[in-house]
């Protein structure tokens, strides 16, 4: 393989830069050489088929899967590859524990840890990753617990929350990392439909209030119309048209793009 | 047709407590040795090194698949005649380590695999080092699946004890068949044997159970 030169990225430029990315496993290509940049502050919607690799985007961001080619850049720094004189190689593991709090991720299914309280969950990471005391870590979560709605909740395991609740406190969770971008994987797919509103009221109101980065795949067309500042609509592992919500809902240029909207506009 | 003798229950009773010692002792080491060499085969099945893996998970398998009077004979009769000589006690020490140590091994790895990946992801997500994983949170999920299993080897290696008396570990069943030998009655010595296997297994089995629910419910669980 050529030696890979690092890119350089101005102060102001994205938060995210994917230059190049592919991912593949065995014969199948999930990421096909993807491009893609994300602002400071900006609230990015995926959307697509099932398979068109929208939530390898977010799995390789947070480093849960390696990439085969490209380089993924974070604040600045590349994130998968740390130099190497000149150039660049694959990451090592400590690199990475190095860089990973930079980004947070809610997970579809919550993964929260069952055998300790919403506080608990919420107190782990900043104390061991972080190093903060403990009060330090509880003051930290008993806020962001707060501003999920889910204080009167924080000792309960959960076991004893609804799906909705949980949700909340996963977002809780990453939250207490002040991660600079927030990964959010079709967070409401696995929810009863009478409690998908309270996660994405949460969302909305990091997104108003907290102006946070935010990359979200999502099924849910109307919120992402109603959140984003951009869609992104992947198919076949690239990006086949992205633009405002106005625009890529309302005038689709792409053959594929109005297709998936026809289908899924008409499911609903 | 013969008649039960309380005065001979009562007079071979020292004895008989004196091995029920001994069974215990056998029974607890050997676990204890099992649970030990079972976590060492699942870690030896999880090495970076496909080799070790490939060789370990072939020995688990091959002692898994022999009876145990067979290794117990074959530590006992026949490795003497290679130079390692082992009393009764070591030999049945070790075979019973070696042998529940694979099934052990097994219960381990299913624990670990009921951890859902999803576990591991947050893990990740969140910084974690793989050690803190590991002690945080894999391990204290693991552990309540890994518990009847192991519950069911403790009563399972006691239960087992028996067929130490072959190598002539002064267990309770060698014990009843030596009083059986020496004075031609084999209704109480044997009744015994079973009457003392019952009233210690019942028991066992029901503090096992609570155990589970305790931890179970220490854990977060409500179902239960």
């Amino acid at each position: 393989m050529d030696t890979i030169h690092p890119q350089k990225i101005a102060q102001g430029g994205p938060l995210v830069r994917f230059a190049d990315v592919t991912k593949s496993y065995g014969d199948l290509t999930v990421l096909d050489r993807l491009n893609l940049d994300i602002e400071q502050n900006e609230m990015v919607s995926i959307i697509g088929p099932s398979g068109s690799g929208k939530t390898t985007v977010l799995r390789v961001l947070m480093t849960l899967e390696t990439i085969n080619d490209g380089v993924i850049y974070v604040d600045g720094e590349p994130l998968t590859h740390m130099p190497k004189g000149t150039g660049l190689e694959f990451a090592s593991e400590k690199y990475l524990r190095d860089r990973r709090s930079k980004i947070g991720m809610v997970f579809q299914q919550f993964n929260l840890f069952p055998h300790m309280t919403a506080l608990q969950n919420c107190v782990e990471a900043p104390m061991k990753v972080l190093g903060l005391s403990r009060d330090q870590a509880e003051d930290r979560a008993l806020d962001l617990l707060k501003l999920v709605g889910m204080e009167e909740k924080k000792d309960h395991h959960p076991s004893r929350l609804s799906g909705g609740q949980q949700q909340r406190v996963a977002i809780a969770r990453a939250l207490a990392m002040r991660p600079k971008v927030m990964l959010l994987d079709e967070v409401t797919s696995a929810l009863d439909p009478e409690v998908i509103g309270e996660v994405l009221n949460v969302i909305r109101s990091l997104n108003s209030e907290h102006s946070l980065t935010m990359i979200m795949v999502t099924h849910q067309m109307g919120f992402a119309r109603e959140i984003s500042d951009r869609v992104c609509f992947f198919y076949e592992g690239k990006i086949a048209e992205q633009g405002t919500p106005d625009q890529l809902f309302d005038d689709p240029q792409n053959e594929r793009t109005k297709q998936f909207l026809h289908a899924v506009l008409d499911a609903n | 047709m013969m008649e039960w003798r309380w005065d001979f229950t009562f007079e071979i009773l020292p004895r008989m407590l004196w091995a029920t010692g001994n069974t215990l002792l056998a029974a607890g080491v050997g676990y204890l040795i099992a649970v030990v060499v079972g976590l060492v085969l699942m870690l030896g099945q999880r090495t970076p090194s496909r080799i070790i893996n490939v060789l370990v998970r072939e020995a688990v398998e091959f002692i898994r698949s022999t009876p145990l009077l067979v290794q117990l004979f074959f530590v006992f009769f026949v490795a003497p005649q290679f130079g390692i000589k082992l009393s009764a006690w070591n030999s049945a020490m070790l075979t019973i380590g070696l042998h529940f140590g694979t099934y052990l091994s097994e219960v381990y790895r299913g624990a670990l695999e009921g951890v859902p990946k999803g576990q591991w992801e947050a893990c990740r997500a969140l910084n974690f080092s793989t050690a803190y994983t590991y002690r945080r949170v894999v391990l204290p999920q693991a552990f309540p699946i890994a518990l009847p299993g192991m519950g069911n080897y403790l009563v399972g290696i006691f239960k087992e004890t028996p067929l130490l008396a072959t190598i002539g570990v002064a267990e309770l069943m060698h014990t009843a068949n030596a009083l059986g030998a020496e004075t031609y009655r084999y209704l109480e010595p044997y009744t015994m044997v079973g009457f003392i296997f019952l009233i210690i297994s019942l028991p066992t089995a029901m503090g096992l159970r609570r155990l589970e629910a305790a931890v179970s419910r220490a854990q977060g669980n409500t179902h239960l």
